[in-house]
């Protein structure tokens, strides 16, 4: 059907009318107005509520540091860890905050591979937050290791020892797999970033934020000899990001997986912590889009209910494969007749943590049901607060498998508690304070939504728009 | 005609402005239907399908990735071989350390292999569009700021073999052009 047509709706049958896709832009916005409201945002002056949620973020960052800074000075003894339980928290919100990090990544390559041309909305955002929750991860491994000054005998570096890295330890392949996804994250959100800056930089009226934006933006003309580079570069990390974003996650899993503790040592780990990743990052891609929709309201012509119904789809789908790979580690666990495999597990529901594991199940398996219901799915309040079950849930998972494995080992003599102390708690509230600030500073200093992106699934912006036949 | 820039400096070329993708498409194919060399269209986004209507092939990028990708691959292999066979054999578990480890390392193979190749893209992306660089002489023209909001520009240099100020004003003027400006330098 050419575009004339699905312009022009009138003409057409019953059956063709449900042929024709919504715009992706509701009320006919313009390119002008694109530009002209996300760029307000940013030009705008600062919003009272944004210094309000400041004052809230900032103190919790410091805390965050301060107890970073008390851990370092002290001894990783300040935290809970103790025999059996060596991992508790600390892996457990490493974890936690990498998958998050995980819909970004999804959204930005894999919606973009299979042109999902809804993704071009909320792509930015979700990008930002992966950055963030990477950053609020990347804490816990690097200050987990005790004595964080002799982190860099990580990286593959001659020494005066000559001892090298055991390359085969999945310890090792967890560094090399979380910073490079990181930094081709950054690499993908910036140059999403650059043809957005240059609008902000030719709108700029002071001269320091055209210096700033200026050399942000590179100088970027938006000719079409650089544009197909510049689609060309974007195809590619995407092409690169989406095995990339697969393996992070695998990565992460086979910190677990190949060890040959009861409960970890499963091959179902990788497929189901990637899916738990995407369920879990959707998740807080909706906690934060909703409110900020709700505060910059004209957004909802390009953040749409039929995005948020979309995202809860994709939620409900992935929350389904959680589901079905817990029910499956219970299956595999009894139809492996091995008796450390079944006691793990049946510790797991039964055991000391069951409120934890039975809270991962009701948040991760039985909440995410109600998406089913189409009210559920274009109600932003419902939404806001049914996802914040999976936000619970899949910090319980990652508690679930490293706390009760642990704590019930092969014989009883090994087997023991994990209590947090206040240093545990409040290092893991600060990251929240941690991801707070920088996405407010986000929110505030760089676009929110990719302006390029948009304006480039308009109508208008086809090349043959208006011509009758293409 | 209006110019902008220092008028004793050298001329850049000669600019349009066009009203939307549609003209600026059209406009595109009979500029190269004219056999110019030295131009370009400036658009707020990419335009589906100006590759073919400016006769330009596809960008050579993805070769370039490939040797990158090639080059990452190759360190880890010469990195992870290096050190565990030759330089610091360490035995785990009686795991051997000679070819038949290569499952083991194959994650941060595939790692460094994504790694470099990302920075080819992005690099080898700035580098053969030029950038960064501070400043352009088409900057010199208020007008183009439009260029990253909504508004399409064609520009066609000095330096085409086919370029004379006069007649490529008039060119432009009959493929529908506006505020059709000649640009100087700094």
């Amino acid at each position: 059907m050419s575009n004339a047509t699905a312009e022009h709706p009138e003409h057409l049958t019953e059956d063709e009318k449900q042929l024709v896709r919504k715009p992706l832009v509701l009320n006919n916005r313009t390119m002008g107005w694109i530009s002209d409201y996300i760029s307000s945002i940013v030009e705008g002056k600062t919003p009272t509520w944004w210094y309000v949620s400041m004052a809230i973020t900032v103190p919790l960052t410091l805390m965050c540091l301060a107890l970073l800074g008390y851990l370092i000075s002290t001894g990783v003894g300040v935290w809970g860890n103790n025999h059996p339980i060596g991992w508790a928290w600390d892996i457990t919100n490493f974890v936690f905050w990498i998958g998050i990090g995980h819909a970004g990544t999804l959204i930005s390559a894999i919606l973009f591979l299979t042109r999902q041309k809804w993704r071009t909305s909320i792509n930015r955002a979700a990008e930002a937050m992966t950055l963030f929750a990477v950053v609020c991860a990347g804490i816990y491994p690097a200050l987990h290791v005790g004595r964080v000054w002799m982190a860099w005998w990580l990286a593959p570096v001659p020494n005066a020892n000559a001892i090298w890295q055991n390359f085969r330890s999945p310890l090792l392949w967890d560094v090399f797999a979380v910073s490079t996804y990181f930094t081709v994250s950054v690499l993908f959100w910036y140059t999403g970033l650059i043809p957005d800056l240059a609008t902000l930089r030719d709108r700029c009226t002071t001269k320091i934020r055209k210096f700033i934006y200026g050399v942000l933006a590179l100088g970027w003309r938006g000719g079409n000899r650089q544009w197909r580079h510049y689609e060309m570069a974007y195809l590619i990390l995407a092409g690169l990001s989406t095995p990339l974003v697969l393996s992070v996650h695998s990565v992460v899993s086979f910190d677990f997986a190949t060890s040959v503790v009861p409960g970890w040592h499963t091959t179902i780990f990788p497929p189901y912590f990637v899916a738990g990743a995407i369920f879990g990052g959707f998740a807080m891609v909706l906690t934060i889009m909703i409110p900020a929709c709700a505060i910059y309201k004209p957004l909802h012509d390009l953040v749409t209910t039929d995005h948020v119904n979309k995202m809860c789809k994709i939620i409900l789908l992935t929350g389904s494969i959680v589901g079905y790979a817990y029910l499956m580690e219970l299956f595999v666990a009894w139809y492996s007749a091995n008796p450390y495999e079944r006691a793990a597990f049946w510790y797991r529901a039964f055991g000391p943590y069951w409120w934890a594991y039975w809270s991962m199940m009701f948040c991760n398996v039985v909440a995410p049901q109600i998406f089913w219901f189409k009210y559920f799915r274009t109600h932003l309040v419902w939404v806001w607060v049914i996802v914040q079950f999976p936000n619970a849930g899949m910090w319980f998972e990652r508690f679930v498998i490293i706390a009760t494995t642990l704590a019930r080992d092969f014989t009883p003599s090994a087997w023991g508690m994990f209590h947090p102390t206040w240093v545990d708690i409040c290092t893991f509230i600060g990251t929240f304070g941690l991801f707070g600030t920088l996405f407010l500073l986000f929110i505030r200093f760089l676009p929110m939504i990719c302006m390029f992106e948009v304006k480039a699934v308009l109508p208008e912006a086809d090349p043959h728009h208006g011509e009758a036949n293409h | 005609m209006e110019a902008v820039g220092n008028p004793t400096a050298p001329v850049y070329g000669v600019a349009a402005e066009f009203q939307c993708a549609r003209d600026l498409y059209h406009a595109a194919e009979k500029i190269r239907d004219a056999g110019f060399s030295k131009w370009d269209v400036f658009s707020p986004f990419p335009i589906h399908g100006m590759d073919e209507a400016m006769g330009l092939k596809r960008s050579i990028l993805g070769k370039l990735v490939f040797f990158g990708g090639l080059t990452g691959f190759l360190t880890a292999v010469t990195m992870e071989f290096g050190t565990s066979s030759f330089l610091y054999p360490l035995i785990v578990a009686g795991k051997p350390t000679n070819l038949y480890t290569v499952p083991a390392f194959f994650p941060i193979m595939f790692e460094l292999t994504i790694l470099i190749s990302a920075f080819t893209a992005v690099f080898g992306m700035l580098i053969m569009n030029g950038l960064p660089r501070l400043n352009h002489q088409l900057f010199n023209w208020d007008r183009f700021k439009k260029v990253t909001e909504d508004k399409f520009f064609v520009a066609i240099e000095s330096e085409d073999p086919k370029f004379s100020t006069r007649s490529v004003q008039d060119f432009l003027e009959s493929l529908g052009g506006t505020n059709i400006t000649t640009i100087h330098g700094d």
